[in-house]
């Protein structure tokens, strides 16, 4: 009976979402309050239905339900209660449930944010939302329903969730990074509706601001999450692989970026607004083709799409009218409410244009990298793979040329800075850097060359932004919590730099054989493997290996690597064991069982790893703390000017 | 703002609208070999079971044989497994696998838990083979009559009725040839 109740309650929910799309749009077209009105109260019980309904299924997978077959095919009596819990987002139709969930928690965050503003901005954007949750709702109702029931025999227990996603970096992986996709929505929504308005003032991007500064937070966390879990469970000790998977969620990553910076030239001096409001187009549609194109696989494998063609065809038309609407709508309308506002060089708005350029070209790397393989495959030109040499030959000379401006953006000024001061000091830090990563060569005698383009651009972003904070205080500027947040990420974004450089350039690994009794030997470290055991898990039964590791014959730790065999999915999944600390980790992962209890065994010393991660935190509770100005937040008064 | 300028970003979307949609609406099963009709490439591998040993385009000849292109990660290939477990005792072609892209430790298991359908097994695991068969994904099959000349590909997972209406009246012609 439940799971016909979480049916029942999305299809309330598409009802409702219909109302919600149409009624204030109507409300708006006869310019009449009471139906505008409509929208908000509407928004909520929406999203009331929507959470009922992604209750119901928790509740399937948390009483083993498996006459639900989502449940029986993704779950199982012997998973732990958290991952029963997580393994609602474990498959495609779960997944789309909780994009939904997603949606109506932003839904219901700006209806109820959103006071201050006028009230036909706040119907035209619920509207839009309600459209997008309506498309959303009549997929996962027509195509990948996951209250479907397996009756009168269902299963007696269920397949298991894959044991990939068996981790707690995957329990919270997907929803992060959906917060982040969808709520791009928000930004959207605001262009869309600024758009049908004909009315693009300032106040719009400060409307904007917040919402996208949280959802790019959000979106930070995932991927910054998504490549702590890859390094911990995929076993080959990679933080980033260029998969089309992670690049689903980068490339909507770069556009973010770029919106969050033309949204604040738009706020202070009304320029940009064109390019802003199609940022903030491409970014939602780029969260868009995420997850479906990896949800739908036909980006890894066109096998997988032609299993399921009606989803593929809805995705596809969905994806025409939301993004092809959107597009359509801003080549007719974008040149009625965009005045031309000139923008002069060595001014803060002219460098964050060009940090839009090289944000919005590496975007297009991405993107040309990621959809190059499909589109050989379309023209039947072969099948290829782009893989790691092509993003990093592209797209780190673009990260360098992008550092070299973040420097200088926060030292120049709005409108007109002093080109000769700004110059002097622009390459007095660079300098300073590249001297200092210099020095450090001839303490460490391991010249490399990648070291030093990215050392010396992680110490110049440092500098730069330390510097212009010490000036701010100098001068007795206030510094806005905005602004804190900007340095913050921007250090975040040096730090993680300085993580990739010295990991990349100076990580050592090897494979070996070892018996009980080996011993080898990376990086200066000894590894000494003493023995394996079997070990019982609750669906997996695993063996474990013992490996005392030693530097200068002193004892550093116990490391226990694992292959854990998982019985009912028969996959057998490497589970590292690392030791960590701040300057570098030590990584065991098992290879193969040989005989008499012999391994063959991946060790890696990782340098300034963590960096990476740690890089990505800064940069999330930067964003954080922007978006939560309080300069950001619309006041009432302001608003009821702009309104008469 | 140049009017023809607030066009491109459209323009650029339907192009892209229409690749994914071509992507799309080739039905990948259909996609005919551009090998079929061409000799077997050569090739040289390990075989899976016995690694010491090798395997290569010579073992095709004098024997129809299907060939199964498949993989542990696979999870369509889980199914089809069952189906060749069951026709491998009712065909008289060799059923030889290709293990695509895969690690020979879960290949062993795989074989151990669920049974060994096949004559022998080309070990593939840096996907060289399947990249020169023009592999698109897993699972393939192919038909290869006893000149080592490819005839026929099924891309995507075999059933029951494909069997019957296809690959078996293939294979009893080419035993004939």
């Amino acid at each position: 009976m439940m799971p016909e109740l979480g049916q029942l309650g999305l299809i309330i929910a598409l009802f409702l979402a219909l109302l919600q799309a149409f009624v204030p749009l109507y409300g708006v077209f006869r310019a009449d309050v009471r139906y505008q009105l409509f929208a908000r109260p509407i928004a909520y019980v929406q999203s009331l239905f929507v959470a009922f309904s992604f209750a119901v299924l928790a509740h399937a997978f948390l009483v083993n339900d498996f006459s639900v077959v989502y449940v029986a095919e993704n779950s199982n009596s012997h998973l732990p209660l958290f991952y029963r819990f997580a393994a609602v987002w474990g498959a495609h139709e779960g997944s789309i449930l909780l994009w939904i969930l997603v949606l109506s928690i932003w839904t219901s965050a700006f209806a109820y944010c959103s006071r201050a503003i006028p009230q036909d901005v706040v119907a035209r954007v619920l509207a839009i939302l309600g459209l997008l949750s309506v498309g959303f709702l009549l997929f996962i109702l027509a195509t990948s329903n996951p209250f479907l029931r397996l009756l009168p025999q269902s299963p007696v227990d269920g397949r298991d969730l894959n044991p990939m996603l068996q981790d707690i970096g995957l329990i919270i992986h997907p929803p992060l990074l959906y917060l982040g996709y969808v709520g791009f929505s928000v930004a959207f929504a605001f262009a869309i509706a600024a758009l049908m308005a004909g009315r693009l003032d300032a106040a719009w991007a400060k409307w904007s601001r917040p919402w996208t500064l949280l959802a790019w937070s959000f979106l930070t966390a995932g991927i910054t999450l998504g490549s702590w879990w890859a390094y911990r469970v995929l076993g080959w000790g990679g933080w980033w692989f260029w998969d089309p998977v992670e690049n689903a969620s980068f490339m909507p990553w770069l556009s973010a970026t770029a919106l969050l910076h033309s949204l604040i030239v738009s706020e202070k001096r009304g320029a940009l607004k064109a390019w802003t409001v199609l940022l903030a187009i491409v970014t939602f549609s780029l969260s868009l083709l995420g997850t479906f194109l990896v949800r739908s696989g036909v980006l890894v494998s066109v096998h997988a799409f032609a299993i399921d063609p009606a989803r593929g065809n809805y995705i596809l038309k969905f994806l025409a009218i939301v993004i092809g609407g959107s597009l359509t709508l801003y080549a007719i309308r974008i040149n009625k409410v965009v005045s031309d506002v000139s923008i002069r060089a060595f001014s803060r708005e002219s460098f964050l244009l060009i940090n839009n350029i090289f944000l919005s070209v590496a975007c297009a790397t991405v993107v040309l990298g990621t959809l190059y393989p499909l589109l050989l495959d379309v023209f039947q030109l072969g099948k290829i793979s782009v893989g790691p040499p092509y993003f990093n030959r592209v797209f780190v000379p673009i990260v360098l040329l992008l550092a070299l401006f973040m420097g200088l953006g926060p030292l120049s000024r709005w409108y007109a800075s002093d080109k000769r001061q700004l110059l002097r000091y622009g390459s007095l830090v660079l300098s300073l850097s590249v001297l200092a990563v210099l020095l450090g060569f001839i303490y460490k005698h391991n010249f490399n060359w990648q070291v030093l383009l990215g050392l010396s651009a992680a110490f110049y972003i440092l500098l730069a932004t330390l510097n212009d904070l010490h000036l701010r205080r100098l001068k007795k500027l206030t510094i806005s919590q905005a602004q804190w947040g900007m340095y913050l990420a921007h250090c975040g974004v040096a730090i993680a730099m300085i993580g990739v450089a010295l990991t990349s350039a100076y990580h050592d690994d090897k494979d070996v054989l070892l018996h009980p009794g080996d011993k080898a030997e990376v990086a200066g470290y000894s590894f000494e493997y003493v023995g394996e055991q079997d070990v019982k898990g609750p669906n997996y039964s695993s063996a474990q290996a013992t490996f005392l590791l030693k530097k200068d014959q002193q004892l550093i730790a116990t490391l226990k690597p694992e292959k854990r065999f998982y019985s009912v999915q028969e996959i057998a999944m490497t589970h590292a064991a690392i030791d960590v600390n701040l300057f570098r980790d030590v990584y065991i992962a098992l290879g193969n069982p040989m005989q008499q209890s012999a391994w063959t065994v991946r060790l890696y010393v990782k340098p300034f790893v963590r960096w990476i991660w740690f890089g990505g935190i800064l940069i999330v509770f930067g964003g954080l703390l922007a978006a939560f100005d309080k300069r950001l937040r619309v006041k009432l008064k302001v608003q009821h000017e702009s309104m008469a | 703002m140049n009017r023809w300028l607030s066009l491109v970003p459209l323009l650029i979307f339907i192009l892209l609208a229409i690749m994914l949609w071509c992507g799309l609406s080739l039905d990948p099963s259909k996609l005919p070999s551009s090998l079929i009709n061409k000799d077997l490439p050569h090739f040289h591998a390990q075989q899976l079971l016995q690694p010491s040993q090798s395997i290569d385009e010579r073992d095709f000849k004098q024997h129809v044989t299907i060939l199964n292109v498949w993989a542990t990660w696979c999870a369509t290939c889980w199914g089809e497994h069952s189906v060749w477990m069951a026709l491998s005792q009712q065909t008289s072609a060799q059923l030889i696998g290709l293990d695509y892209k895969d690690n020979r430790d879960f290949a062993l298991q795989w074989l151990q838990t669920r049974g060994d359908p096949f004559t022998n097994i080309i070990d593939d695991r840096d996907g060289r083979i399947g990249m020169e068969l023009g592999v698109y994904g897993t699972p393939e099959t192919f038909i290869i009559d006893k000149q080592a000349k490819i005839r026929y590909k099924l891309a995507g997972p075999l059933t029951e009725a494909i069997w019957q209406q296809q690959l078996r009246p293939l294979i009893s012609r080419l035993e004939r040839e």
